[in-house]
């Protein structure tokens, strides 16, 4: 069981990030990986670019505890998490989240709680920037309704 | 020193609303998270913005209105998050 959870301004590489959830890793024949990129439309509006803001310390234990939330629920071998922040442009990667099991569903069902779980836990702020000035995102209902499917009596729940 | 008083911090919106990123301050004794943000609301018309739809962390984990707040802890308040 190792995590790798990273908040940073760089890129990533989904090859090495790849290689490091299967390297010397032959007891896991599953490996499920997300990545979220930005788009260059939103609400109706081009967007040119976009600063992620974040709350440092407060995120990365907001991290650490959903991973650790979701190897109680899942057999999970390796879990590797990345979320940039800073100033990204349409195309760029923003998140990476990477789960290896022995079986596929639970690797699948692991990468689409955690993302769900980031998206209304993780101290994270988008402001998007277009033609007609900055703009700070709204939080989505439909995100709050997926991160509920996860929760102990939803009737939706997938486990 | 920092016993006698508590961190402040905030985020996204809600930091570009008020006069101050952060704010250290006087806090010798428990009260709540409510208590808090009424203390700050009382500084002025600048801090009316920080409303009680906020989200709320006491020492980066999340926290109800009703939560205690001690000398030397950090407060955080934010709007929703939109990361992901």
């Amino acid at each position: 069981m190792t995590d790798r959870i990273l908040v940073q301004t760089a890129d990533f590489s989904f090859a090495a990030e790849y290689d490091w959830l299967v390297s010397g890793n032959t007891g896991d024949g599953a490996v499920v990986s997300f990545v979220g990129r930005m788009r260059d439309l939103n609400l109706g509006d081009p967007v040119a670019a976009m600063e992620l803001e974040h709350y440092p310390g407060m995120t990365e234990k907001s991290l650490q505890a959903l991973v650790a939330e979701a190897r109680g629920r899942w057999q999970l071998g390796r879990i590797s998490l990345i979320h940039r922040v800073g100033r990204l442009e349409p195309g760029d990667q923003i998140v990476w989240v990477g789960t290896t099991s022995p079986h596929r569903g639970d690797a699948f069902a692991a990468t689409d709680f955690i993302m769900d779980a980031l998206k209304t836990r993780a101290p994270f702020w988008k402001k998007e920037i277009t033609a007609e000035g900055e703009r700070w995102l709204e939080a989505r209902g439909s995100d709050v309704d997926r991160a509920q499917r996860w929760e102990k009596n939803s009737i939706n729940q997938q486990e | 020193m920092s016993e006698q008083t508590v961190k402040v911090l905030f985020f996204a919106r809600l930091r570009e609303a008020l006069p101050e990123p952060q704010v250290q301050l006087a806090w010798p004794k428990t009260a709540t998270v409510a208590d808090l943000r009424a203390a700050l609301r009382a500084r002025g018309a600048d801090w009316q913005a920080l409303t009680s739809d906020l989200l709320v962390a006491v020492n980066q984990e999340m926290a109800s209105s009703t939560a205690p707040v001690q000398p030397g802890d950090e407060v955080a308040f934010f709007p929703p998050v939109t990361g992901g």
